[in-house]
């Protein structure tokens, strides 16, 4: 059982499913010689040769285009878009085609791709390098979206993005690429993609995020513990399809609800999530919803984004507000 | 200081029809038996008769906004006859010509302008494309088609139409170009009608040819008479052989006019003269190979005749058909949006279904 970082489970996933399937392709800037500006690709080139690992032109656009021509053609094509801020671009290729091409043709061409991108702030990148933009894809009907929280969720997902006959966008959060080492089970077992996980059992309030921000709030759940507080901490992780049913059943249980996310708070995902507890979780409810967000500010450069960034501190403030409620 | 010049280009051009169907020089050996442009003829005639039908019916409330081909249908069926069947087409909202020449039936076609998905579940050639609606959107999925074939060494190519508008986009340079550094099997055809909605190519681009395009992308790039369907069968059966064999993309630019209002929502009488399209009527397709042919003797007022009604029953049996078919369930929005619809729309669709038609 190897250790791994995320960005090296990542690795052994696009490693195992080439091995498993000839169909599976990597493409994007980049991504050959160089193994992608983060390694996720690091020796595949070496190991599966340029006709399934091809370094592309800089051209997001055609990236996700050829993505659908491939995938149409029956090949199973994991695209790596650099970073998010130049993933917008692919939107237009992701909504107008990708996600309908089944639909639009009555199943006759479908759009089995993944579409890879790191996402988040956390690294002190540059401009356009840490953006959280999931909630642009989450309102894209046919179009899965995934975003892992550990390296073996990410290599489990990853998996299962890869082997899923529909697209599939998988956001990996840049600050947890290497922020842990675990050991991991690279044995080619996939994870399923419409189901929330639960980090942390608690009968007292539930923690709901993904992403980056799981580890905040795992951290403000063991603040919470050595206070007396059991929370219960759900990582959703597949945001498309939503897995209300763990979340509502979490609800149901603790009556108190903080919802956590590294996006925009306004028409950020989390509303989703409110929504589901405003309507048939409302009878749970012991207190008002609390979402704990990246403000509706550009994210700041790196000097300010820790301030921008959902703190431990800022989810355990929002826990006690919940509590405060009878 | 030293000055070179280290590269240089041109654009050739290609015809063989005159506007008046006279023919310049030796035509291409397909053409050489005038018996065997029938079949073109025949090709151009229905692709009209079927745009007239569909207008027709758009005009009466019984199909949604639709795109006439008029005056354009040497451009479809030229390249449409150049392919092979096992070539891919990709085409864009204006291409029911080649379509109709590549198997997808009338049916099918007023299906999807009627407002079926059904229409784009091609009973025919089951890998061409349905036509894309964003403009120049599907040029790097004709890219990536290519990349398939050439992967798996198959010496098939594809075959990816769009507008004069589609030139002036990013993602048609992005996959010109990126089909130029692979080497992909694809011709890209430009339909130069002359008009993107209201603006007219001179105000698309500053570029004396929109061929050219093609010299950027390290691609060959010729223009080709779109209102003379031998020249274009010959230029784009010549490219595409080309690029079955490992040569690599190529860009035509077919020029030709668009005789017909954008859309049937549009009303081009707003921006342009009537003066304008009068004097494009002479030399369009239609009557120019016909023209050929019967100064061949290989065509008659009688196999006109006979040749128009015979199309016209067709497209009006399509029509009925059309008319004749029933929509699709209200669950059919669900049912093909995954292969396995997840369970979190399991509730939206019972509800669509309890909701019926939505007309309470």
């Amino acid at each position: 059982m190897p250790d791994a970082t995320l960005v090296e489970a990542i690795n052994f996933a696009l490693a195992r499913a080439m091995q498993d399937d000839q169909r599976v392709l990597i493409l994007g800037e980049d991504v050959g010689k160089d193994g992608g500006v983060f390694r996720a690709t690091d020796g595949l080139l070496a190991r599966f040769g340029p006709a399934r690992v091809l370094d592309t032109p800089l051209a997001e656009v055609a990236i996700a285009g050829v993505c659908v021509g491939l995938a149409a053609q029956g090949f199973r094509p994991v695209a790596e878009i650099q970073f998010m801020g130049f993933a917008y671009a692919t939107i237009d290729q992701l909504l107008n085609h990708a996600a309908r091409l089944r639909s639009r043709t009555r199943g006759r061409l479908t759009c089995p791709m993944v579409l890879r991108t790191p996402c988040g702030a956390g690294i002190h990148a540059p401009e356009h390098h840490s953006e959280s933009g999931e909630a642009c894809f989450t309102n894209i009907p046919g179009l899965r979206v995934v975003i892992p929280s550990s390296p073996q969720r990410g290599y489990g997902l990853l998996l299962a993005a890869i082997r899923d006959p529909d697209p599939v966008v998988f956001l990996e959060p840049t600050r947890l690429y290497r922020a842990t080492r675990e050991p991991i089970m690279d044995d080619g077992t996939a994870l399923p993609l419409d189901r929330c996980f639960t980090l942390r059992e608690g009968n007292d309030v539930t923690l709901v995020g993904w992403g980056g921000v799981t580890r905040e709030m795992l951290s403000a759940a063991e603040r919470l513990a050595a206070e007396g507080t059991e929370a219960e901490v759900i990582d959703v992780a597949t945001l498309v399809p939503l897995d209300a049913e763990t979340i509502l059943a979490s609800v149901a249980k603790t009556g108190r609800c903080v919802i956590c996310h590294e996006a925009p708070l306004t028409g950020g995902f989390g509303a989703e999530i409110a929504a589901q507890l405003a309507g048939p979780g409302l009878l749970s409810m012991l207190a008002p919803v609390e979402r704990v967000t990246g403000y509706d500010t550009i994210v700041p450069l790196s000097r300010l984004e820790r301030h921008y960034l959902p703190s431990a501190d800022r989810i355990l403030a929002a826990v006690r507000r919940t509590l405060s409620h009878g | 200081m030293t000055t070179t010049h280290v590269a240089q280009f041109s654009v050739p051009f290609t015809r063989h029809l005159e506007s008046d169907g006279t023919a310049v020089g030796a035509l291409p050996p397909f053409a050489g038996n005038p018996v065997d442009l029938v079949p073109l003829y025949r090709g151009m005639v229905l692709a009209r008769i079927f745009d007239a039908k569909a207008v027709a019916l758009q005009r009466t409330g019984r199909l949604g906004t639709f795109a006439s081909s008029l005056g354009q249908e040497a451009v479809g069926v030229g390249a449409a006859s150049a392919m092979a069947a096992d070539d891919v087409l990709v085409p864009s909202f204006r291409d029911q010509a080649a379509q109709l020449w590549r198997g997808v039936t009338p049916v099918e076609l007023l299906l999807y302008w009627g407002g079926d998905e059904r229409g784009s579940d091609f009973a025919g050639p089951r890998e061409d494309f349905p036509i894309s609606v964003p403009v120049a959107s599907h040029v790097p999925h004709a890219a990536g088609i290519a990349l398939a074939l050439k992967l798996r060494q198959q010496a098939r190519g594809v075959l990816c139409i769009v507008g004069d508008g589609a030139t002036s986009k990013g993602d048609f340079y992005e996959a010109l170009n990126l089909a130029g550094v692979w080497r992909l099997p694809l011709v890209v055809l430009v339909n130069n009608n002359q008009w993107a909605i209201s603006v007219p190519r001179s105000a698309q681009s500053a570029a004396a040819t929109l061929a050219q395009k093609a010299i950027a992308a390290g691609i060959p790039g010729e223009q080709v008479d779109g209102n003379d369907v031998i020249a274009v069968r010959e230029r784009v059966a010549l490219a595409l052989e080309r690029a079955r064999s490992g040569g690599g993309a190529s860009l035509i630019e077919a020029l030709t006019y668009r005789l017909a209002d954008h859309t049937t929502a549009d009303d081009a009488r707003r921006y342009r003269d009537d003066a304008e399209v009068s004097t494009h009527w002479h030399g369009e397709p239609v009557a120019r190979l016909r023209a050929y042919l019967v100064s061949r003797k290989a065509w008659s007022r009688d196999d006109e005749e006979r040749a128009l009604a015979d199309a016209a029953a067709e497209i009006d049996r399509a029509a009925e058909t059309y008319l004749a078919t029933p929509p699709q369930p209200v669950w059919a929005m669900f049912d093909h949006l995954f292969a396995a619809l997840p369970a979190a729309l399991a509730s939206q669709r019972a509800q669509a279904i309890a909701g019926g038609t939505g007309d309470a």
